[in-house]
């Protein structure tokens, strides 16, 4: 179960699901993954280390591209935009998650570096 | 119109399947002035094409008119609902005469039904070829004339004006083809408010509301990473965005309902299917999402203020799918120890078969799930699972092939390895498989078409 940690300092290997919900869908061949954070301190940690290289990185086994990051600190939402994350986009991919609807739960499961 | 009071607009429907049930409940318990319904994904259009080579009449989303009967109560009790769909899809106009003859069966005969059309580019795209228009793959670059005499649909994204303009018209049906989402609740706040086309804040915000609700109960708890704790999710209730005269919202569901509504589950709508959150384009607008601030007022209800909105570009969005051989794909469960290298063997074994048979496939993927590959090589089982489940995929031009592909399964039964479940759930069949194609096209060479009449007239048309 997710629990807000702001009032314990998180340490790294803090798992992405303890800090934030998330949601993943297709546009063409891009997916995208919107990362929201459970409160303030939490969309600071993640602003600080949940960074569009870490997910890049994290999702190269999908064959996965450029990962761009974008900020919306007014409801403390992180949006991911991944290309080539498809294999094809949904009109062509033969996965079963052709239109990338698992990719949010998954990046919950990532842990954060040391800074 | 009064200016003042707000437009409560309800979505019904967030894609073709969505719940039949759903827009006559809404409209029953959620006092709406407005029911949308949103049922073109982006491939849409493009199984809708493939229904209308069989019937040229056909082409629309077949839910909207089944809908109607069911409707008719509703448009006789609330007098000022209006109904706002793209459920017209490839065909509005066979699409309105279908409803409209189902309106003068109930009696209804004096509805005024009006239909947007324009979208649909397919026959001049050989002609902007020819001179020269740029109709390049937004993701790729690649010129459209590689897959020209493959295409079987290419729809611009028309906007909200057309919308408006039909509901202005006294149409209490607007029924459209394919048109941005987040149009559908635009359309009918312009007409209600009468603000200005350049009043890019208020569109602005409106446009936020439709794309919160376009995607149905995604933003009243579908999705939800807190499933377990959601009140009543089976009787979810859909969004509701009520707009006020400034373009700002409150977003919420029908009192009763199941569901949830938070600045969370609004948030993660926001965020949905989204590229650069500083420019969310539509037909109408650009729109800034970042300024949003979502404001939990209780009970469900979120407001939802600080769009910015900014003049929209020169070219408008075109989604033009294009045929790409045939697909097909079918599952077994594969049960017992060594359960993973079991499928993957059975899979390898069922497209050697293939093979045998003198047919080659351009694509193939084997999928073993259950054993990390939903999401592949990045969420693996902690022990070797004891069953997984195999899917095989395959696409090629030849459509014999993969139809010989789809005859491989039910030899497993006796001839693969041991622990195969799953065959009565019948042999997999080929469809055809699509490639998508966004593109732009400068707005100068776009024009919407509007056309309304009662349904006693609409049903008196013929083909």
């Amino acid at each position: 179960m997710a629990t807000d940690p702001s009032s314990t300092p998180p340490v790294s290997g803090t798992r992405v699901g303890d800090l934030a919900h998330a949601r993943s869908g297709d546009k063409g061949n891009r997916a995208n993954i919107g990362v929201v954070a459970f409160s303030q301190s939490s969309y600071r940690l993640l602003e600080q280390r949940l960074t569009a290289e870490l997910v890049a990185e994290y999702f190269r086994p999908l064959g996965v591209g450029e990962v761009r990051r974008y900020e919306l600190p007014g409801i403390l939402a992180l949006n991911f935009v991944l290309d080539h994350a498809l294999g094809g986009g949904a009109s062509q991919s033969l996965r079963i998650d052709s239109q990338g609807k698992a990719l949010g739960v998954a990046l919950l499961e990532l842990r954060l570096p040391d800074l | 119109m009064t200016a003042e009071r707000t437009l409560r607009i309800g979505n019904g429907a967030g894609f073709w399947g969505d719940n039949l049930d759903v827009p006559e409940l809404l409209v029953r318990t959620g006092d709406l002035d407005v029911l949308t319904l949103e049922y073109l994904a982006e491939l849409t259009l493009a199984i809708l094409s493939h229904l209308r080579s069989r019937d040229a009449d056909s082409g629309f989303i077949p839910d909207f008119p089944e809908l109607v009967p069911r409707l008719v109560p509703c448009l006789r009790d609330q007098p000022a609902l209006k109904i706002v769909t793209n459920a017209g899809g490839l065909n509005p106009l066979a699409c309105a005469r279908g409803c409209a003859r189902k309106l003068v069966q109930a009696g209804l005969g004096e509805t005024v039904l009006g239909v947007v059309t324009g979208d649909d580019l397919l026959e001049r795209i050989p002609g902007w070829i020819a001179d020269q228009v740029d109709l390049a793959h937004m993701e790729t670059g690649e010129p459209i004339s590689t897959v020209a005499d493959r295409l079987v649909s290419a729809n611009v994204y028309l906007g909200a004006e057309p919308i408006a303009r039909v509901l202005n018209d006294e149409a209490r049906i607007a029924l459209t083809g394919r048109v941005a989402d987040a149009s559908l609740t635009l359309g009918p706040a312009l007409s209600h408010f009468g603000w200005a086309w350049d009043d890019w804040d208020r569109l602005a915000g409106a446009s936020a509301a439709g794309h919160v609700i376009e995607c149905g109960a995604q933003a009243t708890g579908g999705l939800w990473h807190r499933w377990d704790a959601i009140p009543d999710l089976a009787n979810v209730g859909y969004p509701i965005a009520e707009v006020d005269h400034n373009g700002q919202s409150v977003i919420t569901k029908p009192e009763g309902s199941g569901g949830l509504v938070t600045p969370g589950t609004v948030a993660e709508q926001i965020v949905y299917e989204i590229d650069d959150p500083t420019c969310y384009r539509t037909p109408d607008v650009d729109v800034d999402l970042t300024g949003i601030r979502l404001n939990d007022e209780g009970a469900n209800r979120v407001a939802l203020r600080g769009a910015r909105g900014r003049p929209p570009g020169t070219r408008l969005k075109v989604a033009a799918v294009y045929r790409n051989g045939w697909t097909a794909s079918g599952m077994l469960a594969v049960v017992g120890q060594g359960a993973a290298a079991k499928a993957k063997a059975a899979g390898a074994l069922l497209l050697q078969r293939v093979r045998r048979a003198g047919f080659t496939l351009a694509e193939t993927l084997v999928e073993c799930l259950g054993a990390g590959e939903v999401v592949p090589g990045l969420l693996r089982p902690q022990a070797p699972p004891l069953e997984v489940m195999l899917r095989v995929s395959v696409r090629d031009e030849n459509r014999k092939a993969v139809e010989r592909f789809c005859r491989e399964f039910a030899p497993l039964v006796t001839s693969g390895p041991s622990g195969i479940a799953g065959y009565a759930t019948g042999r997999p069949s080929a469809r055809p498989a699509f490639g998508y194609w966004p593109t732009l096209v400068d707005r100068t060479l776009i024009e919407a078409r509007t056309r309304v009449a009662t349904a006693e007239e609409w049903s008196r048309e013929i083909a």
